[in-house]
C-alpha cells in the first residue's frame, strides 16, 4: 500500500500493517552530535509563551483552578473549538473552549466530579446531574462488587489509591498512528479484526472484544470529527512536520477528553516526529527555528492540558499532575541509537518555554547512548530539575525497543501493552497489623487474620507472622484490583486509547508497595537490634523499645539491603499466587509518587523508629537522613532491588546540592554522567535527579509567589513545587540532601 | 594491615578528580585553626578496618568511576597511617583504580616515599606561603612543603595545591600570587584551588567540647574568592 504523503519514506511492512516501529527503524536519522545546533526560541513563541504564563499566574491566583464548565461533559465534540491565540498558534487544540478552563468528567463516578467542582467554589449542574442520574458510573460498578473485606482494607488505608472512584489511566495510546496512517485506515484496519473475531464463534470473551471494537471505531470517527471543529481533515496520513504534530495532538487530545485516567502518558513521539522534520528541512521547506517551533507550540499545549481533581487526590498526587510522559533517547535492537535531533529540541523546551513539570520527560539511558546526548540531559537535569532517567538495557531486552512510560516508571510496548493500574498497598501498616493479630491501632478496626498479639520480637517469629499476613493481603489485593478492572472495562472503557493499540494486547497489572524502606529498616533492627513492644491499655502494640545499633537501607549493606530485595521478592511471589482479570501478568512496583505522606499519616510508630503519623521515604527511597555514607552508597543499595521483581519499576530519587556534585559546571555534568552510567550500570531502574539546595526549598516555601516556576522531580515525576500542599512541601525539604564534605 | 578511618564518602566529587570515593582517616598531628574536622584529630577514635576491606569497599562504586575518578585518602593526615595507605593504594593500583592522596605535607619519611610510588595524583593543603605564619599557625615549618613538593617533583606525580582562605591570616593578593609563585616553580604542580574558609563545623567543635580556633574569623564572600581566583588566572 502506498499513499502521496509518504512521498520520500523509505518502504517497509509498515505499509502494508500498522507497525509505527518499523517505519521508524527504516527511516529515522541517529544523532550523535551536541547541542550546537538548537535555535532559540522565537519572538513569536515567545509572546505566546508570555501569554500561557500570565494565564498560570491568574489560575494560581484563583487557588489552581481558573475556570469549570459545569454543564458540560466531557468528550471529544461536546466544546467548541478553544485556542490561545488562534492566529499565531501552529499546533491547536483545547480540552474545552477556552484555555485552562477544565471539563467535568463522571464517568469514573459522579460523586467525584460533584465534590471536585464543590472544592473550588463551582455547583456541577442539574442538567449533569441529571444525565448521571440512570446511568451507572464505573464507582457504582465497583461498589456493587466489592467485598466487606475490600472495603474494609480501603477504609483503614492498608490499600489506598485504588482507581475505583476515577480513570484508572496509565494506559498510552499509539497516538504515531493517526499521523502515519490517518484515521480512516485505521478504521479499516479495526472493522477487519471486528470480522475476524466473529469468525471464531462468540463466547464471553470474544463478545466483549467485539462491543469494544465496536466502540473504538464510533470513537476514531468522533476524533475525526473533533479534528473537523478545528478545520483539519485527519483522515488521510499527515503530509509534513507539522501535520504530523498536529494529528498526533489531535489523537492525544480525544484520549484526555474521552479520559481523566490517573496518568495520561504520551508514549514515545520525539523521534516519529524527527522523521517528518528532516523530510522537510530536506525539501527546504523548513528551518531549524521552525522546527523548534513546532516542538514548542507543542509542547505548550500540553502544558495545558488539566483535570478537575478533589483535594483528597491531591493529597496522593500532589501538585495536579497529568503525568504526560514522554519518553526519550534510548537505543535500537540493531545498536544504532533512538536519539534524533528532534530528542534534543523537546528537552530544550525547558529552555525556549523555562522550566516545568510537564510533559513528564523521561531520558531512557543506555550506556550507548552518544555523549553527546549524555551531556546535554545531565546540563538540562542541573540547570532544570525537570527530567527523569529509566535504564534503557534493562526494559528493552523486555519490551523491545519502542516502549514507553506510562505515569512515571512503568514501562509497555506502544500500542502493543496495556495496564491495569492498581496504587499501593502499605507495608508498613500491614507490619503492625500483623504483629498486633489482626488489629488496626490507627482506625481501630479489626482486619485479615486473628491472631494473638505477639509478645517478643524475634527475627524468625516476625517474619513468620508477616508473611502469613502478605499472603493474605496480596489475594485480597488482586481480587480487589479484579473488581476494579471489570467494572471500569466495562463502564469507563477506554475507547479512544484502545483503538490506538493492536486489537489483541497483552495486559499488565501493576500492584504497588509503600513503606518498603520503613519495613525494611524495621526489620533490620528486629534482626540486628533488641526491639521490645509497648502495648496499650487494650493490650495492642503502639509503640517500640529499641535498644542496639541496627544497619540501615542506603548504605550499600547487604544485612539490610537484603531483607529489602527479598520482601520485594516475597510480594510480587504471593501476588502471582491469585489469577488477574483478563489473564494480566502480575506487576510491581516501589512508587509513592507524593502518597507517602499520605500513607505515613496512617500509620503507627514502627520499629525502626519512626514515629506514628509521620511521612514515609518516597518510593524506594532510603528514609530520610538515615545514609551515613554518602549518595553512591544510597544508590547502591537501590539498586540491588531486582528490577525481575519489580517489573513496573522501582522509584528513587536523588537530591544533591550543586557544589557537592564539583566545583564548575563543566564538572557537575561529566560526574552526573558518571554516576547515572554507575548507577544503571548495576541493573538499577530509575533516578530523578534534583540539583539544588535545601535554601532553595526553604525560600520557595516561605515565599511560594518569588518561585512560581520552580520545578523538583519527586517520585517518578516533576511538580511545580508552590502547586505542593504544605505537608508534602515540608516532607520534601525533609529529605536527604548529600551535601559536600 | 589495620588502619583507623574516620568516616566514608561515597560520592567525593571536589576532592580530586572526578567521582571519588573518599575515605576519611583517624589522627592528626596538626591543630589547625581553621580545621572543619576536629573529630578526626583525635589517633585514636575511628572505626578499624583492613586495607583489603576498605578497598573491597571502594570497588562498589568501580562503575561511576569513569575515566577520571577513582579513591581518594583523605583526613585527619593519611600519612600519619602510611603503611595502611600504601597498602590501600597498592591495591587500588592492583584493581586499576586512580589514587589520590590528600595530604597536608608534614612529613617526608621512607614510609612516605613508599606511599607515593603508588599515588597518581597528590592533593597538597598549603596552609600559608611564609615560613613565620607557618610556625605561627601551623606550628612546623614551610620548608616540610617545599621538601615535600621537590619530591613529588623527581617522582613526577601530577600535584594539586589547595589553600583555605581565611579573611585576615592569608586572603591578600601577595599572599594567593605568592602561592601561585610556589606553583609555578614546581613542574608536578598542574592546578591550584582556593577553599573558602567555612565555619559550619562549629556544630563539631560544640560537640567535643572544644574551642573552634578561628570562630571569630568571617567566612570569605564570594566575590573575594572570584577576585582570588582571578589572581590565578
Amino acid at each position: 500500500m502506498t499513499h502521496p504523503h509518504w512521498n520520500g519514506f523509505a518502504a517497509g511492512v509498515w505499509q502494508d500493517e500498522i507497525n509505527v516501529r518499523d517505519f521508524i527503524q527504516h527511516n529515522y536519522t541517529p544523532y550523535e552530535g551536541d547541542d550546537r545546533f538548537l535555535a532559540a526560541a522565537t519572538p513569536r513563541t515567545r509572546a505566546l509563551m508570555d501569554k500561557l504564563q500570565a494565564l498560570f499566574a491568574e489560575e494560581r491566583k484563583r487557588g489552581g483552578v481558573l475556570d469549570v464548565d459545569v454543564d458540560t461533559v466531557s468528550s471529544l465534540t461536546s466544546y467548541a473549538p478553544g485556542y490561545l491565540d488562534k492566529d499565531n498558534e501552529l499546533i491547536v487544540g483545547l480540552q474545552t473552549d477556552s484555555p485552562l478552563k477544565r471539563g467535568v468528567n463522571p464517568f469514573g463516578g459522579i460523586r467525584m466530579a460533584r465534590q471536585a467542582c464543590a472544592a473550588y467554589g463551582y455547583r456541577l449542574s442539574d442538567k449533569v446531574e441529571d444525565e448521571f442520574k440512570y446511568r451507572t458510573t464505573h464507582n457504582d460498578g465497583v461498589y456493587r462488587a466489592y467485598t466487606d473485606e475490600m472495603r474494609a482494607a480501603r477504609k483503614c488505608h492498608v490499600i489506598t489509591g485504588l482507581p475505583d472512584a476515577y480513570g484508572r489511566g496509565r494506559i498510552i495510546g499509539d497516538y504515531r498512528r493517526v499521523a502515519l496512517y490517518g484515521v480512516d485506515r485505521l478504521i479499516e484496519e479495526k472493522k477487519k479484526d471486528k470480522a475476524n473475531l466473529a469468525k471464531g464463534g462468540f463466547n464471553a470473551d470474544s463478545v466483549k472484544l467485539t462491543e469494544e471494537l465496536f466502540q473504538q471505531i464510533t470513537f476514531l470517527g468522533y476524533m475525526k470529527e473533533m479534528a473537523a471543529l478545528y478545520g483539519y481533515d485527519i483522515s488521510s496520513p499527515a503530509k509534513d512536520a507539522r501535520e504530523a504534530i498536529q494529528w498526533t495532538y489531535f489523537a492525544y487530545l480525544a484520549a484526555i477528553k474521552e479520559q481523566n485516567g490517573a496518568a495520561m502518558s504520551l508514549g514515545r513521539v520525539s523521534t516519529f516526529f524527527d522523521i517528518y522534520i528532516q523530510r522537510d528541512l530536506h525539501n527546504g521547506t523548513l528551518t531549524e527555528e521552525g522546527a523548534q517551533e513546532l516542538m514548542d507550540d507543542f509542547v505548550m499545549k500540553l502544558r495545558m492540558a488539566r483535570h478537575l481533581r478533589t483535594p483528597e487526590y491531591n493529597e496522593l498526587f500532589g501538585g495536579d499532575p497529568m503525568w504526560i510522559t514522554e519518553a526519550v533517547g534510548g537505543m535500537g535492537e540493531d545498536g544504532r541509537t533512538l536519539v534524533t535531533k528532534n530528542s534534543f529540541r523537546v528537552l530544550h523546551t525547558l529552555y525556549t518555554l523555562d522550566t516545568s513539570s510537564e510533559p513528564n520527560l523521561t531520558v531512557l539511558w543506555s550506556r550507548h547512548l552518544p555523549e553527546g546526548f549524555k551531556r546535554f540531559c545531565a546540563k538540562v537535569s542541573a540547570d532544570t530539575d525537570s527530567i527523569q532517567y529509566e535504564n534503557d538495557d534493562l526494559m528493552r531486552p523486555l519490551h523491545g525497543d519502542d516502549y514507553a512510560i506510562a505515569c512515571c516508571v512503568s514501562a509497555m510496548t506502544v500500542g502493543k501493552q496495556m495496564q491495569y493500574f492498581g496504587a499501593r498497598c502499605n507495608l508498613a501498616k500491614l507490619l503492625l497489623i500483623a504483629l498486633n493479630g489482626g488489629f488496626d491501632t490507627m482506625s481501630g478496626m479489626h482486619i485479615g487474620p486473628r491472631m494473638p498479639v505477639m509478645d517478643t520480637l524475634t527475627f524468625d517469629a516476625v517474619m513468620e507472622r508477616y508473611s502469613v499476613y502478605l499472603s493474605w493481603l496480596m489475594e485480597l489485593y488482586v481480587n480487589t484490583m479484579n473488581a476494579i478492572h471489570y467494572m471500569h472495562d466495562k463502564y469507563a472503557y477506554e475507547k479512544t486509547q484502545m483503538a490506538l493499540h493492536d486489537t489483541e494486547v497483552e495486559r499488565l497489572m501493576a500492584f504497588g508497595v509503600a513503606g518498603f524502606s520503613v519495613v525494611a529498616d524495621s526489620l533490620s533492627a528486629i534482626k540486628h537490634a533488641a526491639v521490645r513492644p509497648v502495648k496499650d491499655e487494650l493490650g495492642y502494640i503502639t509503640d517500640f523499645v529499641t535498644e542496639g545499633n541496627f544497619p540501615t537501607y542506603g548504605n550499600d549493606d547487604d544485612r539490610v539491603d537484603l531483607i529489602a530485595r527479598d520482601l520485594a521478592h516475597q510480594v510480587i511471589t504471593e501476588l502471582r499466587k491469585t489469577p488477574t482479570y483478563r489473564g494480566a501478568v502480575h506487576t510491581l512496583s516501589i512508587l509513592t509518587i507524593t502518597s507517602n505522606v499520605m500513607y505515613g499519616k496512617h500509620t503507627g510508630a514502627t520499629p525502626d523508629g519512626r514515629a506514628a503519623g509521620t511521612p514515609f521515604a518516597p518510593g524506594a527511597n532510603p528514609m530520610h537522613n538515615r545514609e551515613q555514607n554518602g549518595a553512591l552508597a544510597s544508590l547502591n543499595s537501590v539498586a540491588k532491588i531486582r528490577y525481575e521483581d519489580c517489573r513496573d519499576g522501582i522509584s528513587n530519587t536523588f537530591s544533591i546540592a550543586p557544589d557537592a556534585l564539583g566545583h564548575t559546571p563543566e564538572e557537575r555534568v561529566n560526574n552526573l554522567v558518571n554516576i547515572l552510567d554507575g548507577y544503571f550500570a548495576q541493573g538499577a531502574h530509575h533516578l530523578n535527579v534534583n540539583v539544588l539546595s535545601r535554601d532553595t526549598l526553604i525560600k520557595a516555601y516561605e515565599n511560594p509567589e518569588a518561585y512560581p516556576n520552580l520545578t523538583i522531580r519527586v517520585s517518578g515525576y516533576a511538580v511545580n513545587f508552590c502547586k505542593l500542599s504544605r505537608e508534602q512541601q515540608r516532607e520534601v525539604i525533609s529529605r536527604t540532601f548529600h551535601l559536600s564534605v | 594491615m589495620i588502619g583507623r578511618i574516620h568516616s566514608i564518602q561515597s560520592l567525593g566529587t571536589v576532592d580530586g578528580p572526578g567521582v571519588r570515593f573518599v575515605a576519611f582517616l583517624q589522627g592528626c598531628p596538626l591543630r589547625c585553626g581553621c580545621c572543619h574536622n576536629p573529630d578526626t584529630w583525635s589517633a585514636d577514635g575511628g572505626t578499624e578496618m583492613a586495607a583489603a576491606e576498605l578497598v573491597a569497599k571502594a570497588t562498589r562504586y568501580r562503575s561511576y568511576f569513569g575515566p577520571h575518578g577513582g579513591v581518594t585518602l583523605s583526613g585527619g593526615e593519611p600519612l600519619l597511617q602510611a603503611a595502611f595507605v600504601q597498602e590501600v593504594f597498592s591495591l587500588c593500583r592492583e584493581e586499576g583504580i586512580h589514587t589520590c592522596l590528600d595530604t597536608s605535607a608534614f612529613v617526608l619519611s621512607e614510609a612516605v616515599r613508599a606511599v607515593l610510588e603508588v599515588t597518581d595524583r597528590v592533593l597538597l593543603d598549603v596552609k600559608y606561603t611564609t615560613e613565620e605564619d607557618y610556625r605561627r599557625f601551623v606550628g612546623t615549618s614551610l620548608s616540610r612543603v617545599i621538601d615535600f613538593l621537590a619530591c613529588l617533583d623527581t617522582m613526577k606525580i601530577p600535584t594539586t595545591l589547595r589553600q583555605v582562605i581565611i579573611p585576615t591570616l592569608n586572603d591578600t593578593a601577595e599572599s594567593v600570587t605568592a602561592l601561585r609563585q610556589l606553583a609555578a616553580t614546581h613542574p608536578c604542580v598542574d592546578g591550584v584551588e582556593l577553599l573558602p574558609f567555612r565555619k559550619m563545623c562549629q556544630v563539631k567543635y560544640d560537640a567535643l567540647g572544644i574551642p573552634f580556633p578561628f570562630a571569630h574569623l568571617p567566612e570569605p564572600t564570594a566575590e573575594q574568592m572570584a577576585t582570588l581566583n582571578d589572581l590565578l588566572k
